[in-house]
């Protein structure tokens, strides 16, 4: 089943299919896997910016009518759903598939065929929750779905019924990917690299698949709650059945804190690779960063009330929620000492890469510090359900994560493709990026402290609101602007960028001991780890490469289609629940015969 | 990695666990999660139902002991069908396999005839009230995951049959057994929290 294969005659990789669909629906390697989630995430990433789009033409203006009321609660509802499970989690999926084996040392994850169902489970959730577009039903209830809105009284028709089953499928897909992730970690290191050795990014993608095994479970119950609401009449979150609809909130947070920290962490995990490549020097503090975010993890699932205090839980479990809450503040700020340290007296060098991961730390800290802010519950009854929340989480979600998420497009990127991304549009990007995104989203700091609430779809003129939403919505374009620059710097270089080689920027860590792009099998032999940054230590020494037989036979697992299969059948079943309980059988079944047919399936 | 043909099965691993038996451990780890949250949910909504029946008034402790001392016996039966298959001795496999799927099936009748007689003659329906929606989503679930279990072990049956089965893969055994303990201790804290503390 594992794939750290003993050197064996090229038997089976000989006759797979290198090119053409087929290849890739049945492939089963991590790189096209890990290729196949990053375009995939980036295209619902532009969906949820034309949403976001949307909502800011029609916020440019006191009463105007550019959408509807309807229509734009449902704008922000699907922006929220499909940046945090088909945008930000999947392209750190993306980097996980594609980096992590390579950071390792091993020819692929420890279940490959595994790896494929979780990307196809993901692309069909996908595809059916913006369906609901296409039915004009689309979820409307905000991305948190708070009982009890979302009961068959107050949201007859299918629109939450698409968000509930789209979130049970991706969450199929989040823990078998998680799952995957922390076998592979643990088991498939090279041979020396012990925890301490490992990568910064594997560690952090460690975490992240453990707060996703542990929190996923938990929606999913909430979910199945409310499945039973809706299709049997149940009355779980129904008070008039005696339901108690803040169980909803407990439930939903209780996955939703975690949540937010399997949205960072990943990106964490990208700057602390890409600022001591770029500064020269080891990461600084290293054990601190890996227990930081070991601490973030697990302090994670003890805070999830603060996004409740508004309820009304009274002044201890509020000033439990509020010191837990601040505690986070502490390895938060031992990590981001840590990077800035770590660019301390180094021999910077400033590539687009670096810029990205140092903006990370810039707008991280801004976002921190207006979390520190409403982590105090009397502050909070302030600032919640103002714009200034939503200020708070876009400076560390746009501004932590979807840096990071950039710094490591710019990073890897010739690793993937061979070719280097220009820097001259990656500076352009950058630049409009931050303008963009600080004019964005500044604004709605102050606009919320003056009172302007989040989800309403207008406002009326002569409230002072006027001018600073006009500046958010100018930002929102800039952003647009950004991100066409970007796509047409990633077209473009794909091409015709500069060939990278190997190592471009004179990297750290192991994947750059290999070309660029990796052959199928990433290492014709397993390099020995004996430092941390075992790379960096190598060319230092004068030891030269690591060894490489000179005619690689690498027996790769065979290409499968069963778990295309097997995600088909899942997505029947949840679409037969919505709409027929014969589909939902015949869903079951065929899932059913899909894992049969897989399980005693060669592996090859 | 050098010792003979049967260590072909076992990959070298940096912690030298069995991958597959690792990821089933994690996938157990996330199931208590979501037992967990279906406990608390019970455990949150006991004497909150509105309207009757309830809990004292309907749950059957003896018949549902009985049930589960054969869940219970149904670990040991499965210990020893591993300890068959790992000894290679199949006969033995084949017998304690059968005897686990059908305490197994034995308790899922009993939770058919107890659903069955909760609604027809109790009256107490998943809509009826908190403790019906509560109850039967929580132990319905955990019924469903005996269904499967019973249904994984009749397939390494078949394959006992069909002679693929044998100590170079008692891993397979192995790990639907970690399945089918889990799904037993589950049992053990549902028939606790919800049928002897009332």
């Amino acid at each position: 089943m594992t794939s750290v294969a003993v050197p064996a005659p090229h038997v089976a990789a000989a006759a797979h299919a290198k090119t053409g669909l087929w290849s890739w629906i049945t492939t089963v390697d991590h790189k096209r896997i890990g290729i196949l989630y990053f375009v995939t995430a980036f295209i619902f990433f532009l969906a949820g910016g034309i949403e976001a789009t949307m909502m800011r033409i029609q916020l440019a203006a006191p009463n105007a009518t550019f959408v509807d009321a309807r229509t734009f609660n449902a704008l922000f509802t699907m922006h929220g759903t499909t940046m945090v499970f088909l945008a930000l989690m999947p392209l750190s999926a993306a980097f996980f598939n594609f980096v992590v084996p390579l950071q390792l040392g091993a020819r692929d994850v420890a279940f490959p065929r595994l790896n494929a169902f979780s990307y196809w489970v993901f692309l069909l959730g996908g595809l059916f929750l913006n369906s609901s577009w296409l039915f004009k039903a689309a979820p409307d209830t905000g991305w948190f779905g708070y009982a009890n809105l979302t009961s068959k009284t107050f949201s007859p028709g299918h629109a939450v019924d698409f968000w509930m089953l789209g979130l049970q499928i991706l969450g199929i897909a989040s823990l078998a990917a998680a799952f995957n992730f922390i076998v592979t970690i643990l088991n498939l290191r090279a041979p020396g690299m012990t925890f301490m050795r490992m990568p910064i990014f594997c560690w952090m993608t460690l975490v992240t698949s453990f707060l996703i095994i542990l929190a996923f479970p938990v929606i999913t119950v909430a979910l199945v709650l409310l499945m039973f609401d809706r299709f049997t009449g149940t009355s779980f979150f129904v008070p008039a059945g005696g339901g108690d609809p803040v169980l909803w909130q407990h439930l939903f947070w209780i996955f939703g804190h975690p949540e937010v920290y399997i949205l960072i962490l990943p990106a964490m995990g990208i700057v602390s690779e890409v600022l001591p490549t770029f500064s020269r020097k080891p990461l600084f503090g290293y054990p601190f960063v890996v227990y930081s975010g070991l601490f973030i993890g697990i302090l994670g699932f003890g805070v999830w009330s603060h996004h409740m205090f508004s309820v009304g839980l009274g002044p201890i479990a509020d000033s439990v929620f509020a010191i837990t809450t601040m505690l986070i503040a502490i390895p938060t700020g031992v990590k981001i000492f840590n990077w800035i340290a770590t660019l301390w007296g180094g021999h910077i060098r400033p590539t687009t890469a670096f810029h990205f991961a140092v903006g990370f730390i810039a707008m991280f800290i801004l976002g921190g510090l207006s979390g520190i802010e409403h982590a105090s519950p009397p502050a909070d009854l302030q600032q919640t359900d103002t714009y200034f929340v939503v200020a708070h989480f876009h400076y560390v979600l746009f501004g932590g994560t979807i840096l990071g998420i950039f710094a490591g497009i710019y990073y890897w990127f010739p690793k993937v493709t061979g070719r280097l991304l220009s820097e001259g549009l990656g500076k352009i990007h950058f630049w409009l990026t931050m303008l963009g995104f600080n004019l964005t989203f500044f604004p709605m700091h102050l606009l919320g402290l003056w009172g302007m609430p989040r989800r309403i779809y207008t406002y009326d003129k002569g409230l002072g609101f006027d001018t600073l939403n006009l500046v958010c919505t100018i930002g929102a374009f800039v952003l647009v602007i950004s991100t066409l620059v970007f796509i047409v710097n990633m077209l473009k270089s794909i091409r015709g960028g500069k060939p990278s080689g190997p190592d471009p920027w004179d990297a750290r860590t192991i994947e750059w001991s290999i070309p660029s792009p990796p052959p199928e099998y990433n290492f014709a032999e397993i390099p020995t780890i004996e430092h941390r940054d075992d790379l960096w230590e190598r060319k230092r020494s004068g030891k030269g490469p690591y060894p490489q037989p000179a005619n690689a036979h690498v027996h790769m697992p065979n290409p499968s289609y069963w778990p295309l299969v097997t995600a088909i059948g899942i997505l029947l079943f949840f679409i037969g629940l919505m709409l027929s309980i014969y589909l939902a059988i015949f869903g079951f079944v065929f899932t059913a015969f899909g894992i049969y047919r897989w399980a005693f399936e060669p592996a090859g | 990695m050098a010792t003979a043909a049967a260590a072909a099965d076992h990959h070298y691993t940096t912690t030298g666990l069995n991958s597959r038996k690792m990821l089933f451990w994690t996938f157990l780890g996330s199931e208590c999660m979501f037992f967990g949250s279906l406990i608390s949910t019970y455990l949150v909504y006991k004497n909150h139902s509105t309207t009757g029946p309830y809990p004292h008034e309907v749950l059957n402790i003896p018949l549902t002991s009985i049930s589960a001392f054969v869940l219970l016996m149904s670990s040991l039966t499965m210990v020893l069908a591993l300890a068959g298959v790992q000894r290679d001795r199949i006969g033995q496999a084949k017998l304690w396999l059968a005897a686990t799927a059908f305490l197994g099936m034995i308790f899922i009748g009993n939770q058919v005839y107890e659903f069955h007689h909760f609604v027809t003659s109790e009256g107490l329906t998943l809509q009826k009230n908190l403790f019906g929606a509560s109850f039967f989503v929580l132990t319905g679930f955990h019924g469903a995951h005996v269904t499967v279990g019973v249904i994984w072990l009749l397939s390494l049956l078949i394959m006992a049959f069909s002679g693929k089965l044998s100590s170079k893969n008692s891993l397979d055994v192995e790990i639907a057994g970690l399945y089918w303990h889990f799904v037993d201790i589950v049992w053990i804290g549902i028939f606790t929290l919800i049928y002897l503390i009332q």
